[in-house]
């Protein structure tokens, strides 16, 4: 097949491009939500981002909290952002660094003025960010304006013999053409790491993946107890066949194909090396995890399944593929792409890989995925420890 | 060709994936090597569903599975030749 050489996406002002045209009201703290519901609520065309923290976290834990919002609202697949918190000075933090990216955005603070006076004015500001997001024309862009992210989840043996190598070979294909490419999990990495470890492009990725994972592994072992066995792998994992984590990791790590990593990513981190494929230091929980690669500007997502993980994201679009035939048949309305005649060799990976190309062009022009239309748009900060 | 009813990633590997909806006891079944494109075949011992692995040969306490040519476990109880292998049988030798 001819890969598509580009897409219709939405053009921003510091060169990136959106596969979507959102506007999001992006509360700053777990308090702000019910401001940010009720903006959303009152101005159509505009979505709120909920989430429960944001309120007492120092160190790594601030700072990660910080990157994952602002790198959320530069997303190219935002057109306008508000920021509401309860408080202005990390209100303004956040308005600040999204700023940076010339797309409009203003900030509201609730203290000493109190909701339903900051609904109406936070309200009066949406809708004219809504109404100007409006106008905005997809234009023709260039394939490596796409930033695809990629995490497996519900797998099951089918996972790894078929849907996750089809990402794979998506990777394959396409990174010569230019495209930033994304993988995580790092604790689902365990078995495999050494492995992963040798795809690191220099010496200074290679070291820098094993140092990640390490401290990953540490801190997995300090907090384990008995029950590790049943959250990786998961119930739904063993009943689809995966009996270890180290099956599992090989399974996982089928998605990258034969590309090698330039880099290894903090979560939520924007990549700056240029084109090519990253690893994102992230937890194996899906949601955690393509909230932080959404916020590291990644614009479409793939996401393999085998047993039939249902997650969406609100700003970046998530297809779903699986390989397993009972999920594709029993779970229809989620899967965007079945790759099962893999299994019964009536189709092979390279045109697994066809399909899945074009089904993500399909998506970055626009069709909705099926997590979109079924209203999917899990939000979900990874936090590192107790707020102070 | 055949149906394929088992695929096995690589040469090395001593387990196969069930690829139908299930395989029956004493099912001859065709397998199917990804690595090299070789057929093969095995006697099933156990009812084994979809996406669960059966052993291509006698794996005693204390072997490694080996699947994708790989390591991914341990076997914590002797395994026959065609029997059903999992979390009741192979252990991480991670956590």
């Amino acid at each position: 097949m001819e890969i598509p050489k580009s897409f219709l996406g939405y053009k921003r002002e510091n060169g990136r491009a959106g596969t979507r045209n959102h506007v999001i009201i992006l509360p700053v703290d777990d308090i702000s939500n019910a401001c940010a519901e009720a903006v959303a609520n009152n101005i159509k065309g505009t979505i709120a981002l909920p989430h429960s923290y944001g309120r007492l976290q120092f160190g790594a834990d601030l700072e990660l909290h910080f990157r994952t919002m602002i790198g959320t609202g530069k997303n190219p697949n935002v057109a306008a952002v508000i920021v509401i918190g309860i408080e202005p000075k990390w209100t303004k933090r956040i308005v600040d660094a999204i700023a940076k990216t010339g797309k409009p955005v203003e900030g509201f603070s609730i203290e000493g003025v109190g909701d339903i006076n900051t609904i109406a004015k936070v309200s009066k500001k949406a809708q004219e960010f809504s109404m100007w997001a409006s106008e905005k024309q997809r234009e023709e862009c260039p394939l490596s304006d796409l930033w695809i992210s990629v995490k497996c989840g519900e797998s099951d043996t089918t996972s790894g013999l078929a849907s996750n190598p089809t990402v794979g070979n998506l990777m394959d294909k396409l990174e010569p053409y230019g495209v930033h490419l994304c993988f995580g999990e790092t604790s689902e990495l365990t078995g495999a790491e050494n492995v992963c470890a040798k795809r690191g492009k220099t010496k200074e990725a290679q070291e820098k993946f094993m140092k990640t994972w390490n401290d990953y592994n540490d801190f997995i072992l300090k907090e384990a107890t008995d029950d590790l066995s049943e959250s990786q792998p998961t119930a739904g994992n063993i009943a689809g066949g995966l009996t270890t984590i180290e099956e599992k990791a090989f399974g996982n790590f089928q998605k990258i194909g034969s590309c090698k990593f330039i880099d290894v990513l903090e979560p939520a981190e924007e990549p700056t090396k240029g084109k090519g494929l990253y690893f994102m230091d992230t937890s194996s929980a899906a949601a955690e995890c393509v909230t932080l690669q959404a916020a590291g500007g990644f614009n479409i997502h793939l996401f393999p399944t085998g047993q039939g993980n249902i997650i969406g994201n609100p700003i970046e679009p998530v297809i779903k593929l699986t390989a397993n035939p009972l999920t594709a048949r029993t779970m229809s309305e989620h899967v965007d792409v079945d790759v099962s005649k893999i299994l019964s060799r009536e189709m092979n990976l390279d045109q697994a890989g066809d399909e899945l190309i074009k089904a993500t062009i399909r998506v970055a022009n626009g069709r909705l995925t099926c997590a979109e239309a079924l209203g999917h748009k899990e939000f979900v900060m990874t936090k590192l420890y107790r707020s102070a | 060709m055949a149906s394929t009813d088992i695929i096995i990633h690589d040469e090395k590997d001593n387990v196969g994936v069930v690829v139908i909806e299930k395989i029956t006891p004493n099912q001859d079944c065709n397998c199917w090597i990804m690595e090299n494109d070789k057929s093969i075949k095995i006697q099933s011992k156990n009812e084994i569903p979809l996406g669960h692995k059966i052993a291509m040969i006698d794996l005693n306490e204390g072997d490694t599975i080996l699947k994708y040519g790989h390591d991914i476990g341990k076997v914590v109880k002797s395994i026959k030749k065609g029997e059903h292998v999992h979390v009741h049988n192979v252990k991480t030798k991670k956590w």
